[in-house]
């Protein structure tokens, strides 16, 4: 297939997809192109629509491709579609950073950490699909388990949980052994 | 004792004692825990003045606070060797969880800080389709249900003043209504039902008129998967749900009368 036209199809496809578009997927439907020349197609549409400012880029979000809009352009875009700014409390983002570190995190391990009771905001995570029981933990009341899902990935722009800052590591204290990020990373890449 | 705070919302009592560090300038591996033991009640009671609602936790709180500072004040002879530990445990485990606090703190601000969905970056609307193909459908619950008509209830328009007609609409003619829509279109998405519901109470006569026919189970509601459109279609004849529904309405006319 001419480099060209594959090009076109690949930007045509991110176009019509609902969400993030993965290279397996994109493989499948473009026969007679490899997964090494939708890459290099890819990474010629993200080069060329970065280079030349235009108005959607596209982004590796939560494993796969999506167009987006550039920062830039969010008061705009906010202006024409109107409604509610996305609201992201602190009491949401500390819960969301405990259980994206933490994962498979009990309810009583996020209060312990943040020393308040958490009910509320784990049921609106769950509402909101940024969070999902992953399991239970063998303990006594078996409580779930929760860990973060795709559409966290999607909401934070990042591509796998290994685009998580690096934790704030502590001089004087030990604290409880913290999960390796690439396991972390590897281990959740699978289920999702 | 000055108690000109800035009063903030604190997302609980360790994010009270952070913030009464940072003020003070202190760090966290060194309190002063006097001060700051005075400075966290003084807190509580000016947050017991607004009538703020303060959760249990910022109470226990002070109590740990209180034990560490009584530790602190015992001559050193006068504590018994085990105490002294348990109140030096009280301020290391104390801090620790300060420590621990403050880094997902941290990390949470630098969440905030990415390129949020719908606040920074945007992708392209997509509409929902109007006859989705389900796969391996689910059954929803009653709660998902609701749920749903919260989302539909908030998509009403605030309370606009105009001049009021009341239309009056039973379920029973809804019913007949939503079982019509459904010969023509054979499946229909639940938003799409109530789009020319422009009232609160028309929401909530459609809604129950739903309620019914899946109890007359005349019509099947099912999701192909969380979180996915919720689908709507008939069940068995509609024609025959429609006969039903004639029939009790007749039933209940003869019934009023």
């Amino acid at each position: 297939m001419e480099g060209e036209s594959l090009k076109s199809i690949v930007e045509s496809l991110l176009f019509v997809a609902e969400g993030p578009l993965t290279l397996q997927r994109l493989a499948e439907v473009i026969e007679g192109a490899d997964k090494s020349e939708i890459t290099a197609a890819l990474e010629q549409i993200r080069t060329d629509l970065e280079s030349n400012r235009r108005g959607v880029r596209l982004v590796e979000v939560a494993g796969g491709y999506q167009l987006r809009t550039p920062k830039e352009n969010a008061d705009w875009v906010k202006k024409f579609l109107g409604g509610r700014p996305a609201r992201m409390g602190r009491a949401t983002l500390e819960t969301l950073a405990i259980v994206a570190y933490r994962q498979p995190v009990t309810k009583a391990e996020i209060e312990a950490i943040r020393g308040v009771d958490v009910d509320g905001v784990v049921n609106t995570l769950m509402e909101r699909s940024l969070i999902r029981a992953v399991g239970r933990k063998d303990v006594p009341g078996r409580p779930f388990l929760f860990g973060t899902t795709p559409e966290f990935l999607q909401l934070f722009n990042m591509k796998d949980l290994s685009e998580l800052p690096t934790l704030k590591e502590l001089d004087e204290i030990t604290l409880p052994e913290p999960v390796g990020e690439g396991v972390l990373a590897e281990g959740i890449d699978e289920e999702l | 004792m000055s108690t000109n705070f800035q009063l903030e919302i604190f997302e609980g009592p360790l994010d009270l004692l952070l913030h009464l560090i940072k003020k003070n300038e202190v760090n966290i591996t060194d309190i002063p825990i006097a001060t700051i033991t005075e400075q966290y009640l003084a807190t509580l009671e000016l947050m017991q003045t607004l009538n703020l609602d303060m959760a249990g936790e910022f109470l226990v709180m002070a109590a740990t606070l209180i034990h560490i500072k009584s530790r602190t004040l015992l001559p050193e002879s006068d504590a018994e060797t085990d105490e002294d530990e348990e109140g030096g445990d009280a301020r290391e485990e104390l801090m620790k969880r300060l420590l621990e606090y403050q880094r997902f703190k941290e990390a949470a601000g630098e969440l905030g800080q990415r390129d949020v969905l719908t606040r920074d970056v945007f992708v392209r609307a997509t509409a929902p389709t109007e006859k989705p193909v389900p796969t391996a459908f689910r059954e929803l619950s009653v709660f998902e249900l609701l749920t749903a008509l919260r989302r539909v209830l908030e998509r009403l328009p605030k309370d606009e003043f105009h001049e009021v007609t009341l239309e009056k609409i039973t379920v029973r003619e809804k019913m007949t209504l939503v079982l019509e829509r459904l010969r023509d279109d054979g499946q229909v998405m639940f938003e799409s039902l109530f789009t020319d519901a422009g009232t609160r109470m028309a929401v909530i006569v459609t809604f129950l008129a739903m309620l019914e026919l899946v109890k007359i189970r005349a019509i099947r509601i099912f999701q192909d998967r969380l979180d996915g459109p919720i689908i709507i279609e008939a069940a068995v004849g509609v024609e025959q749900a429609a006969e039903v529904i004639a029939k009790e309405a007749i039933e209940e006319d003869q019934d009023g009368r």
